[in-house]
C-alpha cells in the first residue's frame, strides 16, 4: 500500500514513531555535524524547494492549511503569535454613569471587555505610556455607549418586558474626530450581537461609556484574534506488506481507526491512502490487539503541520497567518537593530560610551 | 523598572571576543527563543546554542551561543536573524500563492 505514498514521505528521518506506550524519534536530527558527510546547514534555496504550504479548507470563520518542511520551532512560533501577539481591539476602559441592575459594575465591565469587536486593528494606534498616544484620542480609542432601561411592555404586546436583556448588539459606536471617514467601510461593532451582558427588570437601568483600545493577547485574552490556533502532525499508517491483515479480521482492523481511514475491499484486503490517514486520530487502538501485531506501524510526519485556525472576527481567517508572519518579522527586525547597535558598540564606533557599563552586570566588550 | 531595559545585552561572563556569550533579549519569549535557537544550530560555525526563560514573571529570555574557532557569536546571531527573516518571507509567499491559486474546499460555517 505504501506505493501510493511519495518516496520522501517514507524517509524514516521524517518519522515520529507512535508505539503502544511511548513515542520515538521525536526530535529532529538534521543539524550540521550530526550525520557524517552530510551538510544540513541553513540553505534558503533548499528550504524554498522543500517548503510546501497548502490551504485545505476555508470558511468565513476558520481555515485549515498544511505547512510542510519547517521545524516545530517555526510552526510553533506562528501558532503562538496568532494567539498572543497579533493585535486586535477590545474594550478596556469602562465609565459607569449609572448601573441599577443586579450585576455589579466590575463584573459587567469584565463581561463587556470580553465581547469580540469587528474593527480593523490596523486603523488604530497602540496607546503608549508617553507621547501623542498617551492620552485617548481619535487615533487610538473607539468610544461606545451602552444605554438601556428596562420597562414593562404594554398590555397585549405579547411580552412582559422591554429591554429585559442587555445584549452586545446594544453597544452603540460613537465616532470621534475623523473616525467616521476612517472606519467608513466597516463601522466597528460586536461580531456577535446576541451575547447577553446583563438582565434587567422594570426600573433598572445601565448607562455606560466604553473605551476600546488596541492590544495583544499576551496582555489579556480578550485581545486574542483567534478562538483556536492549533496544529497536529500528519498521521502516517504504514501497512506491512510481509504480514497482511487476515481477510476475516479486516472489519475489526478498520474499526481500530477513525471512520473513513481504512478501506476494506470486497475480498477483505485493507488499504489506507493519504487522504484517509489525515482523518486518523492515532488512537493506537490497533496496537492493543494481539492478532494485528506486526501488521501495521503508526507514525507521524515530523515536519508536516496541519494547522487549524478559527478567527474571532476582526481578521478574515485566511489573513491570520500573514499577520503572524508580519509580527514575527517585526520582532526579528527589532532584535536585529539592537544587535547591530551592540556590534557598533563593540567595534568602538560610538565614541565615549564604547563599552557597556559593568555596574549593571554587563560585560566589557572592547576588541582591543 | 525605573530605567528602560535594553532590548539586547550581553550577560557577565562572556568571552571578551564574544566567541561564547549569553545574550539577554528583553520582551521576548519561546516564540523567538526557540526559532532563533534552531536557526543558530543550523549554522556549522556554532558549537552550542540554547535558550531559556529564566523566570516566568521576568519578561526576557537568555540565549547562549558558543562558537568554534573564536568566531563572533554576535555575527552568528545577526546571520541567524537575517535567515529567519528570509524564512518568514518564504513561508508567507508560499501561503499567499496557495491561497490565490490552489483549489481548496470552501464551506459555509454557521454558529
Amino acid at each position: 500500500m505504501s506505493s501510493t505514498l511519495s518516496k520522501s514521505l517514507l524517509n524514516p528521518r521524517r518519522h515520529v514513531g507512535v508505539h503502544a506506550e511511548r513515542v520515538s524519534d521525536v526530535s529532529s536530527t538534521e543539524y550540521p555535524g550530526h550525520y557524517p558527510n552530510e551538510d544540513h546547514s541553513w540553505d534558503l534555496e533548499k528550504f524554498k524547494e522543500d517548503l510546501q504550504v497548502k490551504v485545505q479548507r476555508l470558511s468565513q470563520r476558520s481555515v485549515e492549511f498544511d505547512l510542510v518542511g519547517v521545524d516545530a520551532s517555526i510552526a510553533n512560533a506562528f501558532r503562538r503569535i496568532m494567539i498572543a501577539e497579533v493585535p486586535t481591539i477590545a474594550i478596556e476602559h469602562v465609565y459607569v454613569w449609572n448601573n441599577t441592575s443586579v450585576i455589579h459594575d466590575e463584573i459587567l465591565a469584565h463581561r463587556i471587555g470580553l465581547v469580540p469587536l469587528s474593527a480593523d486593528p490596523s486603523l488604530l494606534d497602540f496607546r503608549t505610556p508617553t507621547g501623542f498616544n498617551a492620552t485617548p484620542n481619535d487615533r487610538n480609542t473607539l468610544v461606545f455607549r451602552l444605554q438601556v432601561t428596562c420597562e414593562r411592555a404594554p398590555k397585549g404586546s405579547g411580552k412582559e418586558y422591554i429591554n429585559d436583556e442587555v445584549k452586545s448588539g446594544d453597544l452603540v459606536w460613537v465616532p470621534q474626530g475623523e473616525q467616521e471617514e476612517v472606519f467608513a467601510g466597516s463601522p466597528p461593532g460586536p461580531t456577535n450581537k446576541d451575547i447577553v451582558l446583563a438582565k434587567l427588570r422594570p426600573g433598572q437601568e445601565i448607562d455606560m461609556e466604553l473605551h476600546a483600545i488596541k492590544g495583544v493577547g499576551k496582555e489579556h485574552a480578550k485581545w486574542s484574534p483567534v478562538a483556536t490556533a492549533s496544529y497536529r502532525l500528519h498521521p502516517l499508517i504504514v501497512l506491512n506488506p510481509a504480514q497482511p491483515v487476515p481477510a476475516h479480521l479486516a472489519d475489526k482492523f478498520a474499526a481500530c481507526f477513525s471512520p473513513g481511514v481504512v478501506r476494506v475491499a470486497p475480498g477483505g484486503a485493507v488499504s489506507v491512502d493519504l487522504a484517509g490517514m489525515r482523518k486518523d486520530s492515532v488512537s493506537r487502538e490497533v496496537l492493543r490487539h494481539e492478532e494485528f501485531r506486526g501488521c501495521v506501524e503508526l507514525k507521524r510526519v515530523r515536519d508536516w503541520f496541519i494547522f487549524n485556525v478559527e478567527s474571532e472576527g476582526p481578521y478574515a481567517p485566511e489573513r491570520l497567518l500573514p499577520e503572524a508572519v508580519k509580527v514575527m518579522r517585526e520582532k526579528i527586525s527589532s532584535i536585529r537593530a539592537a544587535a547591530q547597535a551592540l556590534l557598533a558598540d563593540a567595534d568602538g564606533d560610538v565614541p565615549g560610551e564604547a563599552t557597556s557599563k559593568d555596574t549593571d552586570g554587563d560585560v566589557e566588550m572592547g576588541d582591543s | 523598572m525605573a530605567e528602560s531595559t535594553p532590548k539586547l545585552r550581553v550577560l557577565k561572563g562572556a568571552e571578551p571576543d564574544l566567541s561564547a556569550a549569553t545574550y539577554q533579549i528583553h520582551d521576548e519569549s519561546h516564540t523567538i527563543g526557540n526559532s532563533l535557537r534552531w536557526m543558530l544550530m543550523k549554522n556549522p560555525k556554532v558549537e552550542f546554542c540554547g535558550y531559556s526563560v529564566p523566570h516566568p514573571s521576568e519578561n526576557h529570555i537568555h540565549l547562549r551561543i558558543q562558537m568554534y574557532d573564536n568566531m563572533s557569536s554576535l555575527d552568528a546571531l545577526l546571520e541567524a536573524l537575517d535567515n529567519l527573516d528570509k524564512l518568514c518571507d518564504t513561508v508567507e509567499n508560499a501561503y499567499s500563492q496557495s491561497l490565490a491559486t490552489d483549489s481548496y474546499e470552501r464551506w459555509d460555517e454557521r454558529s
